[in-house]
């Protein structure tokens, strides 16, 4: 009898200490640093919908990943870093902590460079922020698939050649940058400006401050100046005002080429026909003709448990395709942990781990239910970024629907190649730190 | 009862003229200050730190400052911003070009660039006066910024114009950078604004102060008894701006730790200051306190309130949560337009003669 009172208590102590562990492995805990208010959220909202549609199908039909359910935290950042930093803070150790940040933010993104380091927590950041973060021997948590503002900028290039008919046709052309004044907008100058070198035509740089809506003088300088391309790097409420603007002006749409950021719905629909033509770059394909938009349809908005329930018949925007393919990512990095671990506890340090070991071929796509989304990733301990695929897409606005009118293309590595180690290595020397030996 | 002078006498001038000649003032004082250094280290933690207490202390130094330009000397400014801005990228430049330099002489010297900055700025404020300044310095706001973002020399020639705070030290202990431990970057703001406090409290009460007060409630006057307006007014703009310089160092270096131009340092910032310092109170160091604490603390406390407990969604509860803030500004300018740190002196009004009202 006492014998067995002592075994029981035993029992209950080591049950108590075993619930924290027990109750750890109930969930994988992915804040999501999103934006549906501010200047920012006509692209914002659609693409948080997609990242959490993602995992909500996740969990409802298949009960998570590996029977492990994702909670994913939403927190508003309004698209501004101190708000952001703020809800990184805030998220970074709910439950057993944090696996992943995506803060669809360059600024943000730069912000929380050093402090995932220092946290060992991944950041990824799918199309956005830092280019050089793709030398993963500099930023060891940073992870960059699956194209880069860098690789946008010489895709651009290339549809430009092709348009015009071969590289040598580009001597002497006019080539305007309408961009967001800030990190983002910025990114793609250097390697425009190596290209301009490259291919003998002239780069003007239009800067538009935030929040972007004041673009008479902009504009006004592209009537003056009749450049032959403009491209853009705006979003949010920056995008529809330059298209509207474009039109105003009567500058040829086929002849405006926006990055992916600059590429949804809501930015064309306003400025309605006189949109026509514009054109946009994209890393994954568009529409909602996808198997897994059928069980998103059935399973999360059948179900209610849809963040954003009015968005239903908005499933398949460019936007929210970005934010399916950043929940994609994210869930198969950790089923990849899952299996280097063989423990269903994560880290961030082996979610880490599952994203260096990364790979979704195409075979895997399509068993996603994605098949022709978008081109094979595989990340690697020094490649952050992986292979990247980038194709031009364009709007038809009788239609109402973006095409893809190119295929899917690489980037000009020979290019941004030398120009990512001149820039990760700075950044190391600034930080004094020396970058890690990947084998 | 408990709040009364009574029993208290001064026999000399050294007491009359003390900070807080109550004894409760004093003793409330010392408990606040034991508590910041004593008691609040044992229970910071990550996110108590960065989002909470390194912000309140950073905004409090910086409206500190822009009080001593609006409050006491009576200069409406609209640059804090781009005063802020000066301050960061002066930090940067001299943290990356002098690797071996202790934060707190960086921090120091920041402020003294930003004054150089300010006062310049501050020229104009010999000649026009009111929305006319305000506009002159809403020049310095958009005129700054524009270069931060123009020269690349500023940033050292990122790709993106933004800037990283390097890791630095300060008396050996790691402030800067995602590796300091929050602790030291606490205690190295709160001694910041400990002695910002305490000097600028010693400034206005003394000659210098009694001549930004004399400028501010009637400039003619004062030049009549003697104030000299060229020198009073610059060193209002100096002094504040050396103080809104080494709150943007702070600001960038301790607690952010990254900045690009338009998005930190933007007219937002200087507007978000203003508030401050109305909300606050005009002219009274509490004010700059008190301000700081109600305009950054109730947006968050609404935000979590209304996220974690009421289980909002997170676009509602922000946009919830502007007019709320919205609603309050405006209730408290109304109820007291000298703003909180009026209502505080009331307070201790009432309580002097508690419990018997007149």
């Amino acid at each position: 009898m006492k014998f067995a009172k002592t075994k029981l208590a035993v029992a209950c102590l080591a049950a108590s200490l075993m619930a924290p562990a027990a109750a750890m492995a109930s969930e994988l805990v992915l804040p999501s640093l999103d934006y549906r208010t501010g200047p920012y959220a006509p692209g914002g909202i659609p693409y948080a919908n997609g990242y959490a549609d993602y995992f909500a199908l996740l969990n409802e039909r298949d009960g998570g990943i590996n029977g492990v359910k994702a909670n994913v935290v939403p927190c508003e950042t309004g698209y501004n870093t101190k708000k952001g930093v703020e809800c990184y803070e805030k998220t970074k150790n709910i439950g057993s902590g944090a696996l992943a940040y995506l803060p669809l933010s360059t600024g943000i993104t730069y912000q929380l460079i050093p402090k995932v380091t220092a946290d060992k927590i991944p950041l990824v950041t799918i199309g956005y922020g830092r280019t050089s973060a793709r030398n993963g021997e500099v930023f060891e948590y940073v992870f960059n698939p699956p194209a880069t503002y860098w690789d946008g900028a010489t895709v651009a290039i290339k549809h430009v050649i092709d348009s015009e008919g071969g590289e040598a046709n580009l001597k002497g052309k006019k080539i305007s940058l309408v961009y967001h004044n800030s990190a983002y907008g910025k990114e793609p100058i250097r390697t425009l400006e190596k290209l301009a070198e490259q291919y003998g035509f002239e780069l003007t740089l239009l800067p538009v401050d935030h929040p972007g809506q004041e673009q008479k003088a902009t504009w006004l300088q592209i009537r003056r100046g009749q450049p032959d391309w403009v491209l853009m790097w705006g979003w949010g409420v920056m995008n529809q005002v330059a298209i509207k603007e474009a039109s105003s002006i009567r500058f040829p749409m086929e002849k405006f080429i926006g990055v992916w950021w600059s590429g949804g719905e809501n930015d064309v629909l306003p400025a309605g026909d006189a949109a026509n033509g514009y054109k946009a770059l994209n890393f994954v394909n568009v529409g909602s003709d996808f198997p897994l938009f059928a069980d998103i349809k059935t399973h999360v908005y059948g179900k209610g448990k849809a963040v954003d329930p009015d968005f239903k018949d908005r499933i398949g925007e460019t936007h929210y395709n970005r934010g399916i393919y950043a929940g994609v990512i994210v869930a198969e990095a950790i089923r990849k942990a899952m299996e280097i671990h063989d423990t269903k506890e994560l880290t961030g340090e082996m979610v880490k781990e599952g994203f260096e070991a990364l790979e979704i071929s195409d075979a895997r796509w399509a068993e996603l239910g994605l098949p022709g989304f978008t081109g094979a990733v595989k990340l690697g301990c020094s490649d952050h970024r992986g292979p990247s695929k980038i194709a031009v897409q364009q709007w038809n606005a009788s239609a109402k629907k973006w095409a893809l009118i190119s295929d899917f293309v690489e980037p000009m590595d020979d290019v941004t190649t030398p120009l990512i180690k001149e820039d990760s290595m700075a950044y190391a020397k600034e930080n004094s730190f020396e970058p890690r030996k990947c084998m | 009862m408990f709040y009364r002078e009574t029993g208290q006498f001064k026999t000399n001038y050294t007491d009359d003229r003390a900070i807080f000649p109550i004894a409760q003032d004093r003793y409330g004082m010392i408990v606040i200050l034991a508590v910041a250094y004593l008691v609040v280290p044992f229970f910071v933690n990550d996110y108590w730190g960065n989002a909470i207490l390194l912000p309140l202390l950073i905004y409090t130094l910086i409206a500190l400052g822009l009080n001593v330009l609006v409050g006491y000397c009576g200069q409406i400014s609209l640059g804090t911003g781009a005063f802020m801005a000066v301050g960061s990228y002066a930090s940067f430049k001299l943290m990356t070009s002098f690797p071996g330099l202790d934060f707190a002489v960086v921090v120091v010297l920041s402020g003294f660039v930003t004054a150089l900055v300010g006062s310049l700025f501050g020229l104009p404020s010999l000649r026009i006066k009111g929305f006319y300044l305000a506009v002159a310095t809403l020049a310095a706001q958009f005129f700054i910024i524009w270069l931060f973002n123009k020269v690349s020399w500023f940033y050292n020639d990122s790709a993106t114009g933004q800037i990283n705070a390097p890791e630095r030290t300060s008396l050996l202990f790691e402030v800067t950078g995602p590796n300091a431990p929050i602790l030291y970057k606490y205690f190295f703001c709160l001694i910041f604004v400990t002695l910002a406090a305490w000097m600028t409290k010693n400034v206005v009460r003394g000659r210098i102060g009694r001549q930004w007060m004399a400028i501010r409630d009637m400039d003619i006057a004062a030049e009549l008894i003697g104030v000299r307006p060229l020198t009073t007014k610059l060193t209002a703009f100096a002094v504040s701006s050396f103080l809104i310089g080494m709150g943007g160092a702070l600001y960038f270096g301790v607690w952010l730790g990254a900045a690009e131009p338009t998005e930190a340092f933007g007219i937002d910032q200087s507007f978000l200051i203003l508030f401050m310092v109305i909300v606050g109170g005009l002219g009274t160091i509490m004010g700059s306190f008190l301000g700081a604490a109600f305009l950054w603390l109730f947006p968050i406390a609404f935000k979590n309130f209304m996220v974690d407990t009421l289980g909002l969604s997170t676009a509602m509860s922000e946009h919830l949560q502007i007019i709320l803030m919205g609603a309050l500004i405006i209730f408290f300018l109304i109820v007291e337009p000298h703003g909180l740190a009026r209502l505080w002196q009331i307070f201790k009004e009432k309580l002097r003669i508690w419990p018997f009202p007149h």
